[in-house]
């Protein structure tokens, strides 16, 4: 096959109103890629499959990158010179430049037909934010269907004119992008809301008027009107012969016990007690 | 070339395709099969619309066993990877790693010494029997065979295991690659116990195809089932045998003529009909080829280093680019896609699943069939779940 300057150079003038750049790859591996507009993606793929000597009817591989924003250091030497014929005047500036972020879409592609390759087309998107959108390429080559479905679940990029575009690996109801260099875990993944939500937070406030009575006093009935009276009697009362403890039924009526011991332990359902408060 | 769009776009005219609330035809059918089902092959979901017996349409659902693998490839240094590149296709560990490696040495410009690309194609081939045996059981298992095809498969299956587990350390998580070799010679006993094995193999197909390969239920089941057009599968990018039993001649082997396969030959198996029987069929054949490549290998392995003693494992830093390696794996095309940025960890971590891409075509050869076709065709597509989910 041709070197990819001359593919590049077919494409410029094939499409003269797209741009095509070439990206260059330093490794040893020299799979240098096209970069190429997003709005003339779709005509230049065609072109690349339909082509007689190219055929690149295979889409092996998509893959999508993300590259958030980063700060570049740029030293910038000044360029006027001094008037009295020395040395150029001024020191070497620094200047701060914030490179806007992008994601990035990698098409590798393969001739099955003339057993050539790879092609690598690149895309990106204006931002990582709200321009997240590329043509999809799934009408060109079928192969590109799961692949982008994969990128837009883990990277966000909305593939415009995808046939089937649903999350694919996360759940539908799932938010984020995984795959993002700036994802975040959540701390708990199984927390979903439920329809109890409303009756868990009205607890919660309810728990929250109770604890100050309950940890003055456990086991005895607050003094508050609204919450609930202990279910049970207090614990066993020795009886005054020096007997058996004898406990009491539910019935009968016992003195009301206004300061209970610490160390006393009654079977009392207390709500305030911290195992029994659920998870907000 | 027409344009190949998903079936649900452009709707299947004939047969399969009817009005529904007819005097004749009662309401549509919707089954959700799996992700518990023992014919997925793990857990994996099919969304199937019935018209009576007959798929009118079928959505697959993935991610029950995703844990982004992509991302811990990105958390993790190269090396550490590399166990990792195991639990993708865990049929398949010794492929995995090889293309992991593959495309870390193009990355960093390592070579491979002698002996180790020998290893590599023995382990590779060895994995191939290894993948296509289970393969075949499986299938007549899903055919309804129970149990004896299987147990036959699986008998032979557990042998090759054994070889990986005394090579290894382990049965099917080996982590034998490394960039720029391997991580232990075989021993002389090794060497002579897989021979033995491999030229043995062949007897073991014998028996298994006069038992299955003439029958007439499984032709029956699987002739002219789930048929794939050579022009569908080059678009849809399915590789593998399963893109050979339609007849296109793509075999990474050859084509990129990676490792040292051009020194071994052997032919490449085509199928005619694209259907569940041809695709059947190749990986049988596709067992001789890797025999005849086995039985050459071992004549000629030559002896020497199994590393490259430059080759640099741990604070392994390589330097800023990208490199996509890609293997002829029993399933298909396995390739990973790295950028470095100079750091110990991929800047980008990308796995080309062939199991994944493969089942692209799924609704597109179920339709129109009765839905214990789509096990068997679903079978015939040798997914394995750890890489679909990845």
């Amino acid at each position: 096959m041709e070197t990819l300057e001359h593919l590049r150079n077919r494409l410029a003038i094939a499409f003269p109103r797209s741009e095509v750049v070439i990206v260059n790859n330093p490794s040893p591996s020299a799979q240098h890629s096209l970069l190429i507009s997003a709005d003339h993606a779709r005509v230049i793929a065609r072109h690349l499959r339909d082509e007689a000597d190219l055929q690149l009817d295979y889409c092996s591989n998509v893959t999508g990158i993300d590259w958030p924003e980063k700060e570049i250091i740029e030293t910038i030497k000044p360029a006027q010179t001094d008037p009295a014929g020395g040395a150029a005047l001024g020191t070497e500036q620094k200047i701060k430049r914030l490179q806007p972020g992008y994601l990035e879409v990698v098409y590798h592609l393969y001739s099955m037909a003339l057993g050539h390759g790879p092609v690598i087309l690149r895309l990106r998107t204006i931002n990582r934010a709200d321009r997240v959108e590329l043509p999809s390429l799934t009408p060109v080559w079928r192969s590109c269907e799961f692949q982008e479905r994969e990128i837009f679940d883990l990277f966000g990029v909305v593939f415009a004119d995808h046939p089937d575009l649903r999350r694919i690996l996360m759940w539908d109801e799932f938010k984020d992008h995984p795959m993002r260099k700036d994802y975040v875990e959540p701390d708990d993944y199984e927390w979903e809301p439920t329809p109890h939500g409303p009756v868990l937070a009205k607890a919660k406030v309810h728990y929250a008027a109770l604890t100050p009575v309950a940890a003055a006093a456990p086991g005895t009935a607050p003094a508050s009107g609204s919450a609930p009276a202990p279910m049970s009697a207090p614990g066993p009362i020795a009886s005054p012969a020096g007997g058996p403890a004898i406990a009491l039924p539910l019935a009968v009526e016992t003195p009301p016990i206004t300061k209970a011991p610490a160390t006393a332990q009654s079977p009392t359902l207390n709500p305030a007690a911290p195992s029994a408060a659920p998870r907000p | 070339m027409n344009e190949l769009t998903p079936p649900s776009f452009n709707p299947p005219s004939g047969a399969q395709v009817r009005a529904v609330h007819d005097a004749f035809h009662g309401d549509l059918l919707e089954v959700s099969m799996g992700p518990h089902h023992p014919s997925t092959h793990g857990v994996f979901r099919m969304m199937v619309t019935l018209d009576g017996e007959t798929i009118v349409k079928l959505k697959p659902v993935f991610g029950y066993l995703h844990r982004n693998h992509e991302k811990l490839g990105e958390n993790t240094t190269y090396l550490s990877s590399m166990p990792y590149t195991d639990r993708l296709d865990y049929l398949n560990s010794m492929t995995n790693n090889w293309a992991y490696a593959l495309a870390v040495e193009k990355l960093a410009g390592q070579s491979v010494p002698e002996r180790a690309e020998y290893l590599r194609v023995i382990l590779a081939e060895l994995t191939r029997l290894l993948n296509h045996t289970c393969l075949a059981g499986f299938l007549l298992q899903d055919c309804g065979a129970s149990g004896t095809p299987l147990m036959y498969a699986f008998r032979e299956r557990e042998k090759i295991l054994d070889l990986f587990e005394a090579l290894s350390g382990s049965r099917m998580m080996c982590n034998y690659q490394r960039f720029g070799g391997c991580r232990v010679d075989p021993s002389p006993e090794w060497l002579t116990a897989a021979q033995s094995l491999t030229d043995g193999y062949g007897r073991f197909l014998d028996e298994y195809e006069s038992l299955i390969t003439q029958n007439e239920i499984l032709m029956a089941r699987t002739q002219g089932v789930g048929v794939l057009s050579p022009a569908l599968a080059v678009s849809a990018g399915v590789t593998g045998p399963m893109l050979r039993a339609t007849g296109v001649n793509y075999d990474l082997r050859k084509v990129d003529a990676y490792g040292f396969y051009p020194r071994f030959p052997f032919r490449v198996p085509l199928g005619d009909h694209g259907d569940t029987y041809d695709r059947y069929m190749i990986r049988i054949l596709e067992m001789r080829e890797s025999i005849t490549i086995l039985q050459q290998a071992f004549r000629t392995l030559p002896s020497g280093p199994i590393i490259d003693p430059k080759a640099k494992l741990r604070g392994f830093r390589p330097k800023p680019g990208e490199a996509y390696g890609r293997i002829e794996g029993p399933k298909g095309e396995i390739g990973f896609y790295l950028i470095s940025d100079g750091s110990p960890n991929p800047y980008r971590y990308r796995v080309r699943p062939p199991s994944l891409v493969n089942l692209t075509i799924l609704e597109d050869l179920c339709l129109g069939q009765t839905l214990a076709d789509a096990v068997i065709i679903l079978g015939s597509i040798d997914i394995v779940l750890g890489e679909v989910d990845r």
